[in-house]
C-alpha cells in the first residue's frame, strides 16, 4: 500500500511537471532561457558561461531592476552539449514567461544548426555569439539567427591574416604547410570552407586533421602532425579536447607559438591543465580577452557582495579577475539584453515577444559611448546589427598565454570580406533554395 | 471480476489465433488506438491539459514512438532471436543517412518522394544490417556484440568523413526536406506526431504479426538453443540473417524518422554509441522478447529522466541544474538497479503478472 502511494505522489508530481505552470506569472517579467552545461566534458568551458550570464542578469534586476523596469526571469536548462537535450530545453523553456521566451543562446554549434530549423516556426532569436552558422550574417535568409560579433570564416580568415604577419607578409604563405586540428562536429568543420578559400588565393596548403568527440585521445594526430611538420598548426577545439591538444602538443615537442587557437581554444581551461607546457600557446579573441572592466565592479558590488553570485568557489574568484569566457558571457548577455531594450523603444517598456525583440536586434546600435555607459569600455568595439547584417563586425585580435595570464598580443584585425562574403552568399543561397525560403528584402523592412 | 475470459468461447481457429485473444484486451487496444490517433490530436486543437503544448509533442510524444520502434527493431534481433546488438544508433544512422540520400536524389536518380525515401532508408539498413549480420553464423553472445560494434564505430565514421553522404554541406551538418506526403507537408507537431504514430502503429502490427509467425518461432528457436533448431530442421543462416535484415530495416526506418520528423538537423553525433546503448537499456528494462515492452523500456529510459528533471521545478524548489542532472542520474540509476532485482525480465514480465493477478481479482486464491 505504501508503494502505490508513493507511485502514485510520483505520478503526480510528473504529471505536475507537465502540466502548465500552475502559479500566477507576475505580468511585468520578460522570460530569458539558458542553454547551459555544467556537467559532461564540456563542463570547464561552460560553467564560466553559465555564470557569466546570470550574474549579468541579476546585476540588472538589482542595480536596476530589470530593463527599463521590467523584470528578467532567468531560468536554466542543462544540455550537457548534447544536441537531442538541446532541442529538449529549447522545447521546454520556449514558451515561458508571460510573453514567451525573449530569445535563446545556445552554446553549442550542434545545437545552433538543430534551432535553426526549429526558430522560424517559433519567431524567437537565437543570439550565437561567435559561433554557429557562418552563413546566418545573411539576414535575409536566417531572419532569426543572430551571429553576432564574428563568425568562425571571421575567425578563419583573421588566424591566417595573423599567421601571414608572423611570417612576413602573404607572399611568404606560397607553399607552407597549415594544418586545422578540429572538433569533428558541425563546430569544428564550419571554419572549413573559408580556410579553403584562403588556401586557394594564398596558396598555403591545407591539412585537415579531425579529433573526435570528446577529444581526449589526440595520439595518433599528433603523431601525424610530429611527422609531417606543418608551419603552423591552427586549433578548433572545446571543452577538454583544448588542453588536451596543448598537452599533446607539448608531448611531440611540436612548437607551442605555432599554434593559434579559435576564440573557443582560448580561455583559461584550455591553458591551465597543460601546466607549462601551455606556455607560448596562442589563441584569437573575439575582440575582448581576459581582465577586468567596469562591468565587473557593478556585478561584485551587487551580485556578489549580496551573495547571489551564480559562481562558487575558486569558480568566485576567476569570475572576479575576468576569466576569458566569464566576459564572453558578460557580452552575450549584455547583447541580448540591449537588443530588449532598443525593441522596448519600439513597443513600449513591457515584455516583449521573441518577434519584437528581434526588431531590437536587428536595430541594435552599440556605440562607443553606449559600450562605455554600460560598462564594456575595452571589450568590444561598436556594434552595429541590421536586417542584412546579422554580424556586424569583423574584428579579432591575439593573446598569448605566458604560463600565468593571457597577454594580447596583435592588434584588431579585419576580416577580408571579399573572400568571405561570395561563400555566405553562396551558402545562403542554397539554403534559401533546399529550405524554399524567399529571402526577405531588407530594403523595405523598418 | 471485469478482466476475465469466461463466456468467450472461440468457435473458429482464427478467432483463437488473433493478436488479442481476449475481449478486454481488444477493447483495451482499440480504445487506445482511437485516443492516439483521434483523441489527442483533438485535446491538442482545444488545448487541452498538457496535449495544448508542442513540448508535450516534440520533445515527449514524438521521441518516444520513433524510439520505440527502433527499440522494437532490437528487440526483433536481441530480445526474439537472441543475437545481441551494439549496433542499433548504427542502423537508425543508415536510415537516416541514405533515407536523406534518397529525399534529396543522388547522380541520376532524382529526389523521390518521402514516404519511399523513409522506406528505401529502412531498406538501405537491412542488405547493410545482413551484412554485418554475416558474423553471426560463427560468432555468438558477447563476442557477436563486439562485432556489432565495429559496425556503430565504422558508420560513425563513414558519415562523418565521406562527404557525399551530407551532400558536401561545408559544417557535416545535414537539415531535412520538408515532409511532403503525397502533396501533404507535415509542419506542426500535431501532424508530425501523427505521422509518427501512423508508422510506429503499422510497424508494431507488422512486427507482433513476424514474432507470432513461422519465421518467429525459427528465431526464438534459435535464441533458446540453436544446436536443437539446427536438428529439428530450422537454418540458422535464414534465421539469422532474417532476424538481422528485419531488425536493421526497423532500426532504419526509426532513424530516418528520428531525423527527417524529429531532430529536423542532424549530425552523426546524433546516432552515436550512445544511442546504440540507450536502445539496449531499453529493451532490457521494457523486457526481451516482448513488443509491448518495448514501448514500456522506450518510456521508461527517455521520459523518466525528464520528469525527474522537471519535478524539483514543478515543486518550486530552486536547485542549480548541476545538482539536478547528478540527482536525475542517481535516481534514474537506483530505479534501474531495483527493477532490474525486483524483476529481471523487465516491464514486460511485470505487466503479464498484473494481468495473471487482475484476472483473478477479487477473489486470489
Amino acid at each position: 500500500m505504501k508503494r502505490i502511494k508513493l507511485c502514485a505522489a510520483l505520478a503526480v508530481t510528473g504529471i505536475a511537471a507537465l502540466a502548465p505552470a500552475a502559479f500566477a506569472q507576475t505580468a511585468n517579467e520578460q522570460f530569458i532561457p539558458a542553454l547551459v552545461y555544467r556537467t559532461g566534458a564540456y563542463a570547464p568551458n561552460g560553467i564560466p558561461w553559465a555564470n557569466g550570464t546570470s550574474d549579468y542578469y541579476t546585476m540588472l534586476n538589482e542595480r536596476d531592476g530589470g530593463i527599463n523596469g521590467v523584470k528578467i526571469v532567468y531560468e536554466e536548462c542543462e544540455t550537457g552539449y548534447a544536441t537531442d537535450k538541446g532541442v529538449e530545453c529549447y522545447e521546454r523553456l520556449k514558451g515561458k514567461g508571460p510573453t514567451g521566451a525573449a530569445y535563446v543562446a545556445p552554446l553549442s554549434t550542434g545545437i545552433t544548426f538543430a534551432l535553426t530549423e526549429k526558430a522560424p516556426g517559433d519567431k524567437l532569436p537565437l543570439l550565437t555569439l561567435g559561433y554557429g552558422r557562418s552563413d546566418s550574417r545573411d539576414g535575409a535568409v536566417f531572419g532569426w539567427n543572430f551571429i553576432a560579433m564574428g563568425s568562425y570564416w571571421t575567425a578563419a580568415d583573421v588566424a591566417i591574416q595573423h599567421v601571414a604577419k608572423e611570417m612576413g607578409g602573404f607572399d611568404k604563405l606560397k607553399g607552407k604547410k597549415i594544418s586545422l586540428v578540429f572538433h569533428d562536429s558541425p563546430y569544428g568543420k564550419e571554419p572549413i570552407a573559408a580556410l579553403e578559400a584562403r588556401a586557394k588565393k594564398d596558396g598555403f596548403e591545407l591539412k585537415l586533421i579531425p579529433v573526435t568527440h570528446p577529444g581526449l585521445e589526440q595520439k595518433s594526430q599528433w603523431l601525424s602532425i610530429r611527422q609531417d611538420k606543418p608551419d603552423y598548426v591552427l586549433l578548433w577545439g572545446w571543452g577538454v579536447m583544448n588542453s588536451a591538444s596543448v598537452k599533446e602538443a607539448a608531448a611531440v615537442n611540436y612548437p607551442r607559438d605555432k599554434m593559434l587557437g579559435v576564440w573557443w581554444s582560448g580561455a583559461e581551461p584550455d591553458v591551465v591543465p597543460a601546466g607549462d607546457g601551455a606556455i607560448g600557446y596562442k589563441a584569437l579573441m573575439l575582440q575582448h580577452g581576459a581582465g577586468r572592466a567596469k562591468i565587473h565592479d557593478d556585478i561584485e558590488k551587487f551580485v556578489y557582495a549580496k551573495g547571489n553570485g551564480a559562481a562558487k568557489g575558486d569558480d568566485a574568484a576567476q569570475a572576479k579577475e575576468g576569466q576569458v569566457l566569464y566576459n564572453r558571457s558578460l557580452l552575450n548577455a549584455m547583447i541580448g539584453t540591449e537588443a530588449i531594450r532598443t525593441a522596448q523603444k519600439k513597443y513600449g517598456n513591457k515584455p516583449l515577444t521573441g518577434e519584437q525583440v528581434r526588431w531590437g536586434f536587428e536595430h541594435l546600435d552599440l556605440t562607443a559611448d553606449r559600450i562605455k555607459e554600460l560598462g564594456f569600455e575595452g571589450m568590444m568595439k561598436p556594434l552595429k546589427l541590421t536586417c542584412a547584417d546579422h554580424q556586424g563586425a569583423d574584428l579579432a585580435r591575439v593573446h598569448q598565454w605566458d604560463g600565468k595570464a593571457w597577454k594580447v598580443i596583435s592588434d584588431y584585425y579585419t576580416a577580408d570580406r571579399t573572400v568571405l562574403d561570395p561563400i555566405v552568399k553562396a551558402t545562403a543561397e542554397k539554403y534559401a533554395a533546399d529550405k524554399k525560403i524567399t529571402p526577405r528584402d531588407c530594403s523595405k523592412e523598418e | 471480476m471485469l478482466y476475465r475470459e469466461a463466456g468467450q468461447f472461440k468457435a473458429t481457429y482464427r478467432a483463437d489465433m488473433q493478436m488479442f485473444p481476449i475481449r478486454q484486451d481488444r477493447i483495451a487496444y482499440y480504445a487506445l488506438l482511437v485516443f492516439a490517433f483521434i483523441g489527442v490530436p483533438l485535446l491538442a486543437h482545444f488545448q487541452i491539459g498538457m496535449f495544448g503544448r508542442d513540448y508535450v509533442f516534440k520533445a515527449v510524444l514524438i521521441p518516444f514512438l520513433v524510439l520505440s520502434l527502433a527499440a522494437i527493431g532490437l528487440n526483433i534481433l536481441t530480445g526474439y532471436c537472441g543475437q545481441i546488438s551494439l549496433g542499433g544508433g548504427a542502423f537508425m544512422a543508415i536510415g537516416a543517412y541514405f533515407g536523406f540520400k534518397f529525399a534529396t536524389g543522388f547522380g541520376p536518380l532524382m529526389a523521390l518522394p518521402m514516404v519511399v525515401s523513409i522506406l528505401l532508408g529502412g531498406l538501405s539498413a537491412a542488405v547493410i544490417g545482413v551484412l554485418f549480420g554475416i558474423p553471426s553464423l560463427r560468432i555468438k553472445g558477447l563476442y557477436l556484440a563486439v562485432a556489432t560494434l565495429a559496425a556503430q564505430f565504422f558508420f560513425d565514421w563513414l558519415f562523418l568523413r565521406v562527404k557525399w553522404f551530407t551532400n558536401y554541406e561545408p559544417s557535416g551538418s545535414v537539415s531535412a526536406p520538408e515532409l511532403n506526403f503525397f502533396g501533404y507537408i507535415v509542419k506542426s507537431p500535431v501532424e508530425r506526431y501523427v505521422l509518427a504514430l501512423t508508422f510506429v502503429t503499422a510497424f508494431a502490427l507488422i512486427a507482433k504479426n513476424l514474432v507470432r509467425g513461422n519465421l518467429g518461432r525459427q528465431w526464438m528457436a534459435i535464441r533458446d538453443m540453436d544446436i536443437a533448431a539446427e536438428i529439428m530442421g530450422i537454418r540458422p543462416l535464414y534465421a539469422k540473417l532474417s532476424a538481422f535484415a528485419v531488425s536493421s530495416f526497423f532500426c532504419g526506418v526509426a532513424g530516418a524518422l528520428w531525423a527527417f520528423v524529429h531532430l529536423g538537423s542532424w549530425e552523426p553525433l546524433a546516432f552515436n554509441i550512445d544511442r546504440s546503448n540507450q536502445l539496449l537499456f531499453m529493451i532490457i528494462i521494457g523486457g526481451l522478447g516482448s513488443i509491448l515492452g518495448s514501448f514500456l523500456g522506450a518510456a521508461f529510459i527517455l521520459l523518466l529522466p525528464f520528469f525527474l528533471n522537471q519535478v524539483p521545478s514543478a515543486l518550486g524548489l530552486h536547485i542549480s541544474v548541476e545538482t539536478v542532472t547528478h540527482l536525475e542520474f542517481i535516481i534514474f540509476g537506483a530505479l534501474i538497479c531495483t527493477l532490474l532485482i525486483r524483476e529481471p525480465h523487465g516491464f514486460a514480465k511485470l505487466w503479464s503478472l498484473a494481468k495473471e493477478k487482475l484476472r483473478l481479482w477479487p477473489f486470489p486464491y
